[in-house]
């Protein structure tokens, strides 16, 4: 901020990373309309920016930024109920905005602004790309930019997406609580897809340049915190930050100097991070063995990154226990996606030919999807059928949208036409 | 809050229903007009005569026009409505739970 003195500018961008989202639930939570609390606070950031160099920062900013934000929405109400006589027309659901007001915290049994805020946000009457939207911009507090990017659209379309939810959430009625004890484990598995949403968004782009935008998984990790801390002892919770510690632990490793992806074989394992490797395991240990659902689903990838963690040497890999955790996470989700990561890890467990076997029938479920024919290729290659690799390649080539990927995959199409065939021995 | 619940179901279920059918159907109403009283309140509620006994009238101008059947052709169709007044949403949806399997869309009514 140009001409702060240093001491006020310091304490205002921490006092906004420490308390913007907790003052903004705040104020939800007394006026219950999101644009509204979202301006005031706004307002009252505005005016510490112009009065703490002068006046010195206050004793408790946060308490100081909650007055002023208080007093700017109540102005701002004022000033709408003499708008609503002058044009009726305007102002929408005004009686059950003044009942919603005055209403009685029910959510009083987990009391925590926040985390009442997050169950709004990821609302199962919201859509999905809203619910993600929602949660990083007031739970995380991240600006409507910074969402734009990380989900890869402009900032007019981005900002465009908040308001239609934000007006769906007051017109629609959607409560500004934590959901009752019978319908918590229900609403929480949309709130950790949520997360997950927002935390694969940034592991693998599918288009971009950019391949690795790990700040989003740093949005995901945190907002998971933020989860765990205030609903502890959750399954779901728990195995979906383990996978997610595990995962981003190899952030440094997945992407060469020069940009290139590089896949787990040959990462250099000194790069992943050995501490979040630990903290990862420990939450893992944590999930209950009986887990079911959504937290079994998280618990077996978590089971499954752990395996790739603790291999010392990519040959350390214990393939064949991935191989059975994919088969049981197949079993539950029915995923075509899971069927190919389970290929691979049978592949390398019982060689190409029983790798190749589990592709059979993939290519209608997962029709343009790059993978599947850089997986064949891969296998292929393995069995020494070269010239059926290579053509997989082409087709994984033309299908792939990311730049980096694309390279990696010209770079193995030119690698296998140097090497010659195998020859069957005997 | 008040909120239209709309129900939309494929005619020939609620015209085909067994005797047995129907109560249960009436069951669920009354159970549902049960819970809907103690956590709120049913501010309206009719059921509607089949669409083929509907009719579409269109202003444009000073010309009427006016035809037979509704005005979308749909798989489902809206065969009753209620509307309730609740303190939000959540409540509305758990109160719907409780109706016979229809399609329910839900939509708050606007007040001036």
């Amino acid at each position: 901020m140009p001409g702060m003195p240093d001491s006020a500018a310091v304490a205002l961008e921490q006092t906004w990373q420490d308390h913007w989202a907790r003052l903004l639930a705040l104020l939800v939570g007394r006026f219950r309309r999101l644009d509204l609390a979202e301006d005031a606070l706004a307002e009252a950031f505005a005016a510490a920016v112009r009065t703490w160099p002068a006046d010195g920062t206050p004793d408790s900013p946060a308490a100081w930024l909650l007055t002023v934000a208080r007093r700017r929405a109540l102005d701002q109400l004022r000033s709408e109920a003499i708008a609503f006589r002058r044009e009726p027309l305007m102002v929408v659901d005004a009686r059950a905005r003044q009942a919603a007001a005055t209403a009685v915290d029910d959510g009083g049994h987990i009391p925590d602004e926040r985390l009442r805020m997050l169950f709004t946000c990821c609302h199962p009457a919201l859509s999905p790309d809203a619910r993600a939207a929602l949660s990083l911009r007031f739970v995380n507090g991240l600006t409507v930019s910074e969402i734009a990017r990380l989900f890869l659209v402009q900032e007019s379309t981005m900002a465009a997406r908040l308001t239609r939810a934000k007006k769906k959430i007051a017109a629609a009625g959607i409560p500004f609580t934590v959901p009752a004890p019978d319908r918590l484990a229900e609403r929480l598995k949309v709130v950790s897809a949520v997360v997950y949403l927002v935390f694969t968004s940034g592991y693998a782009p599918t288009t971009g340049d950019d391949l690795l935008r790990t700040s989003s998984a740093v949005e995901a990790i945190r907002l998971a915190r933020v989860l765990d801390a205030l609903l502890p002892n959750q399954p779901v919770v728990l195995a979906l930050l383990s996978l997610m510690t595990l995962q981003h632990s190899r952030r440094d490793a997945r992407v060469s100097a020069d940009g290139r992806l590089v896949l787990l074989p040959d990462q250099d394992r000194r790069r992943w991070h050995a501490e979040e490797i630990r903290a990862g395991l420990d939450l893992l240990r944590q999930v209950p063995a009986d887990a079911s659902g959504l937290a079994r689903e998280y618990l077996l990838q978590g089971r499954i990154a752990s395996e790739h963690a603790v291999a010392a040497r990519s040959a350390d890999t214990g393939w064949r226990r991935i191989a059975d955790l994919y088969a049981e996470l197949e079993a539950l989700t029915g995923s075509p996606v899971v069927r190919l990561a389970r290929a691979v890890a049978v592949m390398e467990a019982d060689g190409p030919d029983a790798g190749l076997i589990l592709l059979d029938g993939l290519d209608e479920r997962l029709p343009r999807h790059h993978r599947l024919p850089a997986v064949r290729a891969e296998f292929l290659v393995r069995a020494g059928r070269t010239a059926e690799a290579g053509v997989s390649f082409e087709l994984a080539i033309e299908l792939c949208g990311n730049e980096a990927e694309r390279d990696h995959l010209r770079k193995r199409a030119a690698e296998i036409t140097r090497i010659p065939p195998v020859t069957p021995k005997g | 809050m008040k909120i239209a619940v709309l129900l939309y179901q494929d005619e020939s279920v609620w015209a085909n229903a067994t005797e047995a059918e129907v109560a249960q159907y009436m069951a669920d109403h009354d159970a549902f007009s049960e819970a809907a009283s103690h956590r709120g309140k049913i501010v309206a509620g009719e059921a509607l005569a089949s669409v083929s006994t509907a009719t579409t009238v269109r202003r444009r101008g000073d010309q009427v026009s006016l035809t037979d059947g509704p005005f979308a052709e749909t798989t489902e169709q809206l065969g009753g409505f209620y509307v309730l007044e609740v303190h939000d949403l959540d409540v509305a949806v758990d109160l719907v739970k409780l109706l016979p399997e229809y399609t329910v869309e839900l939509r708050p009514i606007t007040e001036y």
